[in-house]
């Protein structure tokens, strides 16, 4: 019965985790092994949609706050990067665009972990429903603000953003999204996040300081949201204000809660079929969008606790 | 019992919920390696004494004086760093983690990998229960064994002193006498103050050394707790004679 100390975390799982995500990754490469242009961008939408999904799961899933903001931090990194990259890269001599890009990308990430920084302090006292208003509003000023900033297109759009996003790169920062994100909560440190979403007074008592966690949540998920939102600037080669309603949000948040709250394989896997599924739609067209809520709402019904949601966490 | 230098102090200590004001004055002492109870009625401010210390609510008037240094208003998780620990009422364990899990976030702050283990076996020992239970999620035990993994949390942070908010609410009585036994041994062999909150005034009574009887946010007796069992004001109001 013992054939691990009972103390020792549940390392099995945590592999057993990587290796599907991994399988899934290859899976939708080989998949798209023609690269027939349409594929190719629905390809990295997917991957976008991942680290979105992923990184708003530390948030609402993990650290069990209700964030509607995701979308306005994807928009500040989107917005970064691609100003960035307007700027800088398109002068520059072609070898040294994919080091530009990269800088372009970490920068939109710094620049959105600093607007979480600054949404997640004012909201620390803000739980549920309270905390979702706020970061609603969050996301609305950026969009807000985005629209009448001349420097960024205004309401007409940025254009022009030259596409340095490709399959390889949308991966290879998904799977550091997951990867991160995975080892993070796994970590001794980690278990504080689900700590402070189970009980955050005994959490307090036991030496976890909740508002760090909330803080850090808030931080390390904008930061991947902000990557994002670069890729997604790359990949588009247009931004648009409109791109980063709170719809745009609320499309991640169901992403997050058809996997399953605070389980990152099924939330990547959410993300992926949520992806595709309005793709899959298309022949039959204007009742695409109808189809599409009745099977989410299909979806929900049938399987709650989340669509890939197998067995219980962590438990041999 | 010595008495001159006690290992927890409050003087006068005095919260308000918002306007209304729960505790008026509140001093007590708990001396090093005994079992203290406060007993009384629900609504007398035990539970608030105990979160107050902790931090976990903000105190307005008077002081906290823990191992000879003012503590009063510090951040709960400061305070637990100072081997102080509380053990909330309502058994609140962390029910997405397994028991194990529970257990190694107790030892949040500490990096000593051997003593953490020693004090696994040690908690294993007096819960059994817990033991054949460790890969369980900790929301699907039963009351009783939450309680258990609530107090075995505790310990794992190596508490000094330990206080617990009624550790026998809602927990069948067969479990509720392990628990006590428990209590009892932690104090004895491990030499943990222990500050007790209960309603079962019997019970505690029982295993404490000495007893403060709470009334509407007040103190309005205080005595060995063998004294206080005698005692016919006590006995009429809390131990039901």
């Amino acid at each position: 019965m013992f054939s691990r100390s009972p103390l020792s975390l549940p390392t099995a799982c945590q592999g057993a985790k990587r290796w599907l995500i991994a399988a899934v990754l290859c899976s939708i490469l080989l998949s798209f092994g023609q690269f027939n242009r349409y594929y190719l961008g629905v390809a990295m939408d997917v991957g976008i949609n991942i680290i979105l999904a992923v990184s708003l799961n530390l948030i609402n899933g993990y650290t069990g706050q209700f964030s509607l903001g995701h979308a306005g931090f994807m928009a500040v990194g989107a917005y970064t990067a691609a100003k960035f990259s307007l700027v800088f890269a398109v002068a520059a001599p072609e070898p040294a665009r994919p080091v530009l890009f990269l800088v372009a990308l970490v920068l939109g990430g710094a620049v959105a972990a600093l607007s979480g920084l600054a949404v997640g302090i004012p909201s620390l006292r803000l739980k549920g429903d309270y905390l979702a208003i706020v970061t609603l509003g969050f996301g609305e000023i950026i969009r807000v603000i985005v629209q009448n900033l001349e420097a960024v297109g205004a309401a007409s759009g940025l254009k022009g953003i030259p596409k340095y996003t490709t399959l390889g790169w949308t991966f290879a920062l998904a799977s550091v999204t997951v990867y991160v994100v995975v080892s993070l909560v796994n970590s001794t440190y980690g278990r504080g996040f689900i700590a402070v979403k189970d009980d955050e007074v005994a959490a307090s008592s036991m030496g976890i300081n909740p508002v760090r966690y909330k803080v850090t949540a808030f931080v390390v998920g904008a930061f991947f949201a902000g990557i994002a939102g670069g890729l997604y600037a790359h990949h588009k080669q247009f931004l648009a204000p409109t791109g980063f309603d709170f719809l745009k949000s609320i499309d991640i948040v169901v992403m997050v809660i058809l996997g399953g709250m605070g389980r990152t394989a099924s939330v990547a896997l959410a993300a992926v079929v949520l992806t595709l599924l309005p793709e899959v739609l298309r022949p039959v067209s204007e009742y695409r969008m109808i189809l599409y809520a009745l099977l989410i709402i299909g979806l929900m019904m049938a399987r709650p606790q989340g669509l890939f949601a197998f067995g219980r966490r962590a438990v041999k | 019992m010595n008495v001159s230098q006690p290992l927890l102090s409050l003087r006068d200590l005095s919260v308000s919920y918002g306007t209304i004001k729960a505790l008026h004055g509140v001093s007590l002492q708990v001396p090093e390696k005994a079992i203290v109870t406060l007993i009384g009625a629900n609504g007398a401010g035990k539970s608030t004494t105990l979160r107050a210390i902790s931090g976990l609510l903000k105190v307005q008037g008077g002081s906290v004086v823990y191992d000879g240094r003012e503590i009063t208003n510090e951040l709960p998780h400061k305070i637990v760093g100072r081997h102080l620990c509380h053990v909330p009422e309502g058994r609140m364990v962390f029910s997405n983690l397994t028991v194990a899990e529970n257990l190694r976030m107790g030892a949040y702050l500490r990096r000593d990998k051997g003593g953490i283990a020693e004090d696994v076996d040690y908690v294993y020992g007096i819960f059994p229960r817990l033991k054949e239970r460790w890969a369980q999620q900790a929301g699907t035990l039963s009351g009783g064994e939450q309680q258990m993994l609530a107090i075995s949390r505790a310990l794992m942070s190596r508490p000094r002193c330990l206080m617990l908010d009624e550790p026998s609410l809602g927990i069948a009585p067969i479990l509720v006498r392990a628990i006590f036994d428990q209590i009892v041994a932690i104090n004895r062999e491990k030499g943990i103050t222990i500050l007790l909150v209960e309603q079962n005034a019997n019970l505690a009574l029982a295993i404490s050394h000495y007893g403060y009887v709470l009334e509407t946010g007040r103190v309005i007796l205080e005595d060995t707790a063998a004294a206080l069992r005698q005692n016919p004001q006590v006995r009429e109001a809390y131990l039901g004679e």
